[in-house]
């Protein structure tokens, strides 16, 4: 008789505090994601996948407590025109959010739909998910799909006239949401995501994005600005044939965040851009722990992939990079792209990557590059000499340096909302 | 469509163009892509199969060594039972019999140490001259004749050879001596230096580092020594030639080299095995200590037999390689030229302790056929202004993967570090594999970490440029390849360099077309 293993023991008593609906068109999906996260077993310490970030916090069965924050400062995206759909502590509040009909989009929740007989979605949810667990395990992902308690359904299906946006507000300090989104982009079709809010104390969130041929997606995120909150999020996303994929992540605190995006490449000359920035202070709360883990496959031929992730890191701030360019064995005419630099503010900083490159294919071109430094003394003499203080110098320098990952957002007015962010929020720490 | 090419223009034939390095057309056209695959038929004295405790003490007797080695090796052996086979290289090969193996092997006319040279089996010091390995005392000119850089007077290179399990013979150990240098084989050197020996051996490569680490300290068998004394600048290049020949044993080389204070030393190493259809095992360490000021060289060309082009036989290379740069502003530089053994794990890397002390790695590492290589480096920062460059080249054809797998860690006390890396792979056929995995942790903010890669294929400008002057498709490759790897190249002593160039291009062969 086998020794339960601490890995089995920390699963079973996660899962013991799931709650996981057993009818619906979800639950064949969910009782599969079950057996894959029981097979799995949730990630510890010893994971070359988490190398660089401690799970622990994310995988205990109690959520770990996070004060909610008040700031003066109202929620970015607020004077947008926008189709708001709004969680609370990962429940759809109804009444806070806009009619959910529009044309050329059909949007439903999850929880609501669960009863229905048949689904559009039933034929995606988890499944891009499970596609996405090979080669790296990801029983997070597995989890959440499992035990989802809520989410949207989009089917987009023409061009919508404002963009869909998600709004996620943090109530309770013990509040452990788990939601998934399930998004369908049909041939041809158009769609600009916009997500904002910490969500709750404790968020595990995946969206799974399908894009038929031809179809186009834009995602822009920011992630929530309590420092307290903990987050571990997934976008599995499958790109046809000349699809296109833009996310871009804006994060600025939080003790932990955990951003994977999976992303397969399966018709000839489809796109994706992924790309994030983050500020990060270790000061407030006591810390600030960020990873960006991107998982890229090329299976078809002549597309493109770019990653481009900014950090700037200081008061003890931990910055993680951990990207991945797999090219398949006739992927041919491939272009891949990776960057990632961090500017480290101060000596207690860290920045830990691991970018990777693994190609079968010889026709094509992938590089990477990976910096990390402290702040040019140079550039910062030039401005003081011409007579910039200190601390607005140093800002601008880090907002030219994040510049680069605001400006793969195609939306100028959406980059420059993100970049007034950054800068207030700089403002406020001098 | 290699041999097409080779039949039409005949070697008589060809005209080499002006620029054209006669040295890669000469390999490209070598028949046999391994020419050193022939075995030496010499009596051996074997230890009994596989591996246990008596073994171990078996080989510690052989040597003649004292009971404090016996006794590090007895430990180094317990704790091995109780490693696991490291499994996270992208390497894939069938399990190990570590029983099945021969972890001693000497020829018989070793059993007496030789006094000198002249003593030693002709047959022994015939398979030397066959590898192009002079062991006679004698001046040899750098490199291939004409080479304008050789001085004049010609430069000397002392050789330390290595035979399955034993040296063989030092050459130059007098004129060695009369510098002050200490070159011997390890297994004299416990016997003759052991405050030396007992002071640094496994203080770099600690004894259970890493599974192979840990199987080497138990039964390593010979190797080199080195001692550089403090402010002694090795009169001549030092070189290690390491065989395999007997069949099914396993290689388990020691080496220590120490440059004590001010002082230089730039060290060779070769190697080579014959062709045969089962898989050989060599699980190698090599520890370098630097003290303050002292600077030192490491350069290798890996040349084990890779097995056929079916992935049959070839040497499994699983070697530790480290070096410390102990002191204020020492330097250590290691070059590499892999393009041997069927399956390659190996990792040279600096711990840069001192203060202003600099690490550097070149590599090439070529794959051909179903040769697998995960090699690459560390750079571990933690004294203030140290600094470290990595230039890697991967070159991978036919069925193979080449790896590069490298960490670049900067210490919260490495104020003012910095390391630039520079990994670029070329992929030859869509059959084979090219993988980048560097890990980056910076913990200082003053250091400034740089890091780059590129996979691409041969550019086609350039193959269209050789092919319009006249060159054939595997010229061309070569041609190119070399100057891909030009950078690594000129990073390795003469001698060394010229070979290396044919390594390059012989180890392509018949992958284009």
């Amino acid at each position: 008789m086998a020794l339960a293993n601490p890995k089995q023991t920390a699963t079973e008593a996660r899962i013991a505090a799931l709650t996981i609906p057993e009818s619906g068109w979800t639950a064949p999906a969910r009782k599969a994601a079950l057996a894959r996260l029981r097979k799995e077993g949730l990630p510890d310490r010893r994971d070359e996948y988490w190398k660089f970030t401690r799970p622990d916090s994310l995988v205990t069965p109690e959520v770990p407590k996070a004060a909610t924050f008040t700031h003066d400062e109202g929620p970015i995206f607020g004077e947008r025109d926008r189709l708001k759909i709004v969680f609370v502590d990962g429940v759809f509040d109804a009444d806070a959010s806009d009619d959910l009909s529009m044309e050329g989009i059909e949007i439903g929740m999850l929880a609501a739909e669960q009863g229905a007989d048949i689904h559009w979605a039933r034929d995606l949810y988890g499944t891009l998910e499970e596609r996405g667990q090979d080669p790296v395990d990801r029983p997070l992902a597995a989890l959440n799909t499992a035990a989802a308690t809520d989410g949207v359904l989009i089917r987009v299906t023409g061009k919508p006239s404002k963009p869909v946006s998600l709004i996620y507000r943090h109530q309770s300090d013990t509040s452990d949401a788990v939601l998934h989104h399930v998004l369908r982009v049909e041939s041809g079709a158009a769609l600009t995501v916009l997500e904002n809010g910490p969500a709750a104390a404790r968020l595990n969130k995946v969206m799974e994005i399908d894009i038929a041929d031809g179809g186009t997606l834009h995602h822009v995120r920011a992630q929530g600005r309590d420092h307290d909150r903990r987050a571990v999020t997934h976008i599995f996303a499958r790109l046809g044939r000349e699809s296109v994929l833009k996310s871009f992540t804006m994060t600025a605190n939080g003790r932990l965040t955990r951003n994977e995006a999976i992303v397969e490449l399966t018709g000839d000359d489809a796109v994706v851009h992924i790309a994030g920035a983050c500020v990060g202070d270790g000061a407030n709360g006591g810390e600030f722990h960020h990873d960006d883990t991107v998982f890229i496959t090329h299976n078809a031929e002549n597309c493109e992939s770019r990653q481009v992730f900014k950090k700037v890191l200081r008061n003890g701030a931990v910055g993680v990079f951990q990207g991945k360019i797999l090219v398949k064995a006739g992927a041919q005419k491939t272009d891949g792209y990776q960057k990632s630099q961090s500017l480290l503010l101060d000596g207690d900083s860290q920045f830990l990557a691991k970018p990777e490159l693994e190609i079968y294919a010889d026709d094509v071109a992938c590089s990477h590059g990976s910096t990390s430094g402290a702040i040019d003394e140079t550039a910062l003499f030039y401005m003081r000499a011409r007579g910039v203080p200190h601390r607005e110098a140093t800002d601008l320098l880090t907002l030219a340096f994040l510049g680069e990952a605001i400006d793969e957002i195609e939306d100028r007015d959406l980059g420059e909302e993100i970049l007034a962010r950054i800068e207030s929020w700089l403002a406020r720490r001098r | 469509m290699a041999d097409q090419t080779a039949e039409q223009t005949g070697p008589t034939e060809t005209v080499v163009k002006e620029g054209v390095d006669q040295e890669t057309v000469d390999a490209v056209r070598e028949a046999g892509s391994y020419k050193y695959g022939w075995q030496t038929d010499i009596e051996m004295d074997y230890a009994p199969k596989g591996l246990t405790e008596d073994i171990v003490r078996l080989i510690s007797s052989k040597n003649e060594e004292p009971q404090w080695m016996t006794d590090w090796r007895l430990e180094a052996y317990a704790r091995w039972l109780t490693k696991k086979e490291p499994d996270w290289a992208m390497v894939d090969y069938p399990e190990i019999d570590f029983q099945d193996q021969f972890y001693y092997a000497r020829p018989k006319s070793m059993e007496v140490k030789p006094k000198s040279l002249d003593e030693v089996d002709p047959k022994l010091l015939a398979t030397y001259e066959k590898l192009g390995i002079p062991l006679k005392e004698q001046m040899i000119l750098a490199g291939v004749e004409g080479a304008e850089d050789a001085p004049a007077e010609g430069r000397k290179v002392a050789v330390d050879a290595v035979f399955d399990s034993v040296s063989v013979g030092t050459t130059f150990q007098a004129e060695l001596k009369k510098a002050g240098v200490i070159f011997c084989s390890i297994s004299e050197a416990i016997r003759e230096h052991p405050e030396l020996v007992k002071k640094y051996l496994g203080s770099v490569v600690p004894v259970s580092d890493n599974f192979y680490a840990t199987l080497n300290s138990a039964v390593f068998s010979d190797g080199s020594f080195v001692y550089v004394p403090p402010g002694v600048r090795c009169p001549m290049e030092l070189s290690t030639y390491f065989r395999i020949n007997a069949e099914n044993t396993g290689q388990f080389e020691r080496t220590l080299i120490i440059a004590d204070k001010g002082s230089y030393v730039s060290y060779l190493e070769g190697c080579t095995a014959p062709q045969r259809d089962t898989s050989q095992l060599h699980a190698a360490v090599v520890e370098i200590i630097a003290e303050e000021d002292a600077e030192v060289k490491y350069s290798t060309v890996q040349n084990w037999y890779p097995g056929d082009e079916n992935g049959k036989g070839g040497i499994y290379n699983f070697v530790t390689k480290r070096a410390d740069c102990r002191g204020d502003r020492s330097k250590v530089m290691w070059t590499q030229v892999e393009t041997g053994s069927a399956v390659t794990w190996k990792y040279p890397s600096c711990i840069l302790r001192g203060d202003d002390s600099q690490g550097e790695f070149y590599s090439i590492a070529i794959t051909n056929n179903w040769q697998q290589a995960d090699t690459g480096t560390k750079m571990i920062h933690l004294g203030k202004n140290t600094k470290s460059r990595i230039v890697s080249k991967g070159i991978s054809a036919g069925h193979a993967q080449n790896t590069y797998r490298g960490l670049v860690s900067m210490h919260p006390k490495a104020t003012n570090a910095r390391n630039f890396t520079q990994c670029d792979s070329l992929l030859i056929g869509s059959t084979c594999g090219a993988h980048t995995v560097p890990y980056i942790e910076v913990k200082n903010n003053s250091a400034r970490v740089e890091h780059e890669a590129t996979t691409s294929k041969v550019d086609e400008d350039q193959l269209f440029y050789c092919r319009a002057r006249g060159m054939d498709e595997e010229e061309a490759v070569a041609l190119v390849v070399n100057g891909f790897c030009k950078d690594v190249l000129q990073a390795l002593p003469m001698e060394f360099a010229m070979e290396a160039q044919q390594l390059v291009a012989i180890s392509l062969e018949g992958s284009v077309g």
